[in-house]
């Protein structure tokens, strides 16, 4: 459903917007990475998606975690560091999960997802389901050893897996034309499996596309490969507005912008429509900031908490 | 009782976890063939779907060993060489270990890493010889090195229940060891030492196979009327600081014989708790591997490696040493 697309890509750009701010408050400590341009992405893969099925998600982690379902005032919760935050307050921007929704995490580091959605992906299958896991990664994440040996232990194991490429053009200020030799489905196709390239502004497409694979993986014919072009309208992370890094035009972000996700979407729907969705997102995101503001902060006599399972707690810094 | 060898309770004890509990499997290089003995046969048993050889591909098996285990499973991930597990650091030690502490306490990670032959064995220089189990520790992964096979059943069992993840260490100088063991042996827990020879003069902490070399070391310096106690960890993490603390409340003095690099090693960490915590009559000392890779010659390599009689003089040294406080 159109008006389904549209609310969560609403949602997701409107809670980056928000959390820009909220940074640049000092309201949340350190860095986000935002989703702001990507949103398709996101949103037409997991509309692809049961509740059942798992995500394994990157450091520009919140799209992914709206659109596979999370309680958005919890997300702003844990961004403020809060213990009603999903995380209770240990993860924050880059670790933000809820395992309950099949949702493996964010992950700081580049690529490092793929492996875990490999591994519940055959533990789906093991189990007698047909669920399925997504792994989704940067252009960046193409020349990473790991999704490559990923890559190679899901063709060989016919794992019920998608990779999802989202390629914004840039890791950082590498472009991922110089970083990457050959084409990028051109080598997913090399592992044997089947690569497609889409417009990754286009939720229709992405969803179309996530569809086609998901429907590949749950037939029980192994995993297919994603590369959804699209771009990122907004510095790499919030701290780069000040620093004038130089590695792209303003031209050139114009020209995507006139692109933008939510604008290809709205152009198939009324006025009306999109209007009503704007409002009621307005409302979830000013209900969850509230939420967020109200709720307590960690006890500092807690901060060695949730480290082990079971036995003693991390030692402490002083000594005895 | 028989003599049970340490290599064959590894064996046993991943063949009755796998019995007891479906969602145990084992997964890694030449398992199904069993190059290192721990799955030994169980392919005949269990199927390939839970002995499941992988691509050398050390990232990414160490991480889908632990999505299987987000996913419900509790993996025994095997590695050939003590070294690959630098090439498996970043999903242990950055992933797996840091995944509960990171969601809040959403999931339990419970997966197992094996690496059974640890440590120098002759002649297999610099990539083969070494024993990091003071790194997983200080990256605060639950790590194991038992030293006999009683020990090798029992830490494993317990290893592989543990809803963390928990590196285990077999030194490849104790595989073809044995040690009475009764009909069933039992699960160790983890974070308890063992005192394996009583004595009043000296605490002697060791490690792995230097337990062994300890004993032969305190049997020796009985006939010179020197009572040493053997006590061994067995987990480094969770360390047993209670049982040290007992042990060394009674002979106030301390040697460490440990097989990891003296710079930022495990004995470093034991003589600086015992300086602050314990009551030391005089000051503790070391015996460590050297700060070195280890070279390929024989005698280069046994010069690097603690012996018995680096111990033997260290505890001569610290009895010598009366401080008065
Ligand atoms: C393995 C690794 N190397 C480097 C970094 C630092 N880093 C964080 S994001 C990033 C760029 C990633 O680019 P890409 O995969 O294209 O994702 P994007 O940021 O464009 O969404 C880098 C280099 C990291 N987090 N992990
Ligand atoms: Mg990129």
């Amino acid at each position: 459903m159109r008006s389904d697309l549209y609310r969560t890509m609403r949602t997701i750009r409107r809670f980056e917007e928000q959390v820009v701010e909220l940074v640049n408050a000092n309201e949340i400590a350190g860095v986000t990475h935002e989703y702001i341009g990507q949103e398709a992405v996101a949103t037409g893969v997991c509309a692809a998606l049961r509740p059942d099925d798992v995500i394994t998600s990157t450091h520009r982690g919140h799209g992914h975690v709206i659109a596979k379902g999370a309680e958005v005032r919890r997300m702003l919760a844990e961004l403020l560091g809060r213990t009603t935050g999903l995380n209770r307050a240990r993860g924050g921007s880059m670790h933000i999960a809820d395992v309950s929704l099949g949702i493996y995490g964010a992950n700081g580091i580049v690529a490092a997802g793929a492996p875990i959605a490999a591994g519940a992906a055959w533990a789906g299958r093991e189990a007698g389901s047909d669920r399925v896991a997504v792994v989704f990664f940067g252009d960046g994440a193409v020349n990473q050893g790991v999704l490559h040996e990923t890559m190679n232990m899901a063709g060989i194991w016919k794992l019920p897996l998608l990779f999802v490429c989202e390629n914004n053009g840039y890791a950082v200020s590498f472009a991922a034309s110089e970083a990457t030799s050959g084409s990028i489905v051109g080598r997913a196709a090399a592992y044997d499996m089947p690569a497609v390239h889409v417009d990754g502004m286009d939720v229709e497409a992405v969803q179309a596309a996530a569809e086609t694979a998901v429907a590949h993986a749950r037939a029980g014919d192994g995993p297919s490969f994603i590369e959804c072009e699209t771009y990122r309208f907004v510095g790499h992370h919030t701290a780069e507005r000040t620093m004038k890094l130089g590695y792209r035009t303003d031209e050139e972000i114009e020209r995507w912008r006139e692109r933008d996700p939510l604008r290809v979407l709205a152009e198939r729907m009324t006025p009306d429509e999109v209007a009503a969705l704007d409002g009621e997102v307005e409302r979830l995101l000013a209900e969850a900031l509230a939420f967020a503001r109200e709720s307590p902060r960690p006890a500092v006599a807690d901060a060695r908490e949730y480290v082990y399972a079971s036995g003693p707690l991390p030692r402490e810094g002083v000594s005895a | 009782m028989a003599r049970m060898r340490y290599q064959a309770a590894l064996a046993r004890a991943l063949r009755d976890e796998m019995t007891a509990d479906p969602s145990v499997f084992i997964l890694g290089e030449d398992v199904r063939a069993s190059l290192r003995g721990v799955s030994r046969g169980l392919v005949a048993d269990f199927g390939r779907q839970r002995v499941i050889d992988t691509p050398i591909s050390e990232q990414a098996f160490t991480g889908f060993a632990m999505g299987a285990a987000l996913a419900g499973h509790r993996p025994v991930v095997e590695f050939q060489i003590p070294s690959l597990l630098f090439t498996a650091f970043e999903p242990i030690v950055n992933q797996a270990q840091k995944f509960r502490l990171m969601t809040g306490g959403q999931a339990k990670v419970p997966v197992t890493y094996i690496v059974p032959g640890s440590g120098a064995r002759r002649g297999l220089a610099a990539q083969h010889s070494d024993h990091p189990y003071a790194l997983f520790a200080q990256a605060g992964v639950k790590t194991v090195v038992p030293a006999t096979a009683l020990d090798a059943y029992g830490l494993f069992l317990s290893a592989i229940r543990d809803d963390d993840p928990v590196v285990l260490f077999a030194p490849a100088a104790v595989l073809g060891t044995r040690e009475e063991a009764p009909e069933q042996p039992e699960a160790v827990p983890l974070g308890d030492g063992r005192v394996h020879r009583a004595g009043d003069d000296v605490t002697v902490v060791a490690i792995g196979h230097l337990v062994h070399d300890a004993l032969a070391v305190a049997q020796e310096l009985a006939e010179d009327g020197i009572s040493v106690e053997v006590w061994d960890p067995r987990s480094i993490l969770p360390f047993d600081w209670e049982g040290l603390r007992a042990s060394v409340e009674k002979t106030g003095r301390l040697v460490v014989f440990d097989d990891t690099n003296r710079t930022c090693g495990l004995a470093g960490e034991v003589l600086a708790t015992a300086a602050e915590e314990f009551p030391l009559a005089a000051p503790p000392r070391r015996v460590t591997r050297a700060d070195a890779p280890i070279p390929f010659a024989v005698e280069l390599e046994e010069a690097l490696l603690p012996s018995r009689a680096q111990l033997a003089a260290a505890v001569r040294g610290v009895l010598d040493r009366e401080v008065v406080r």
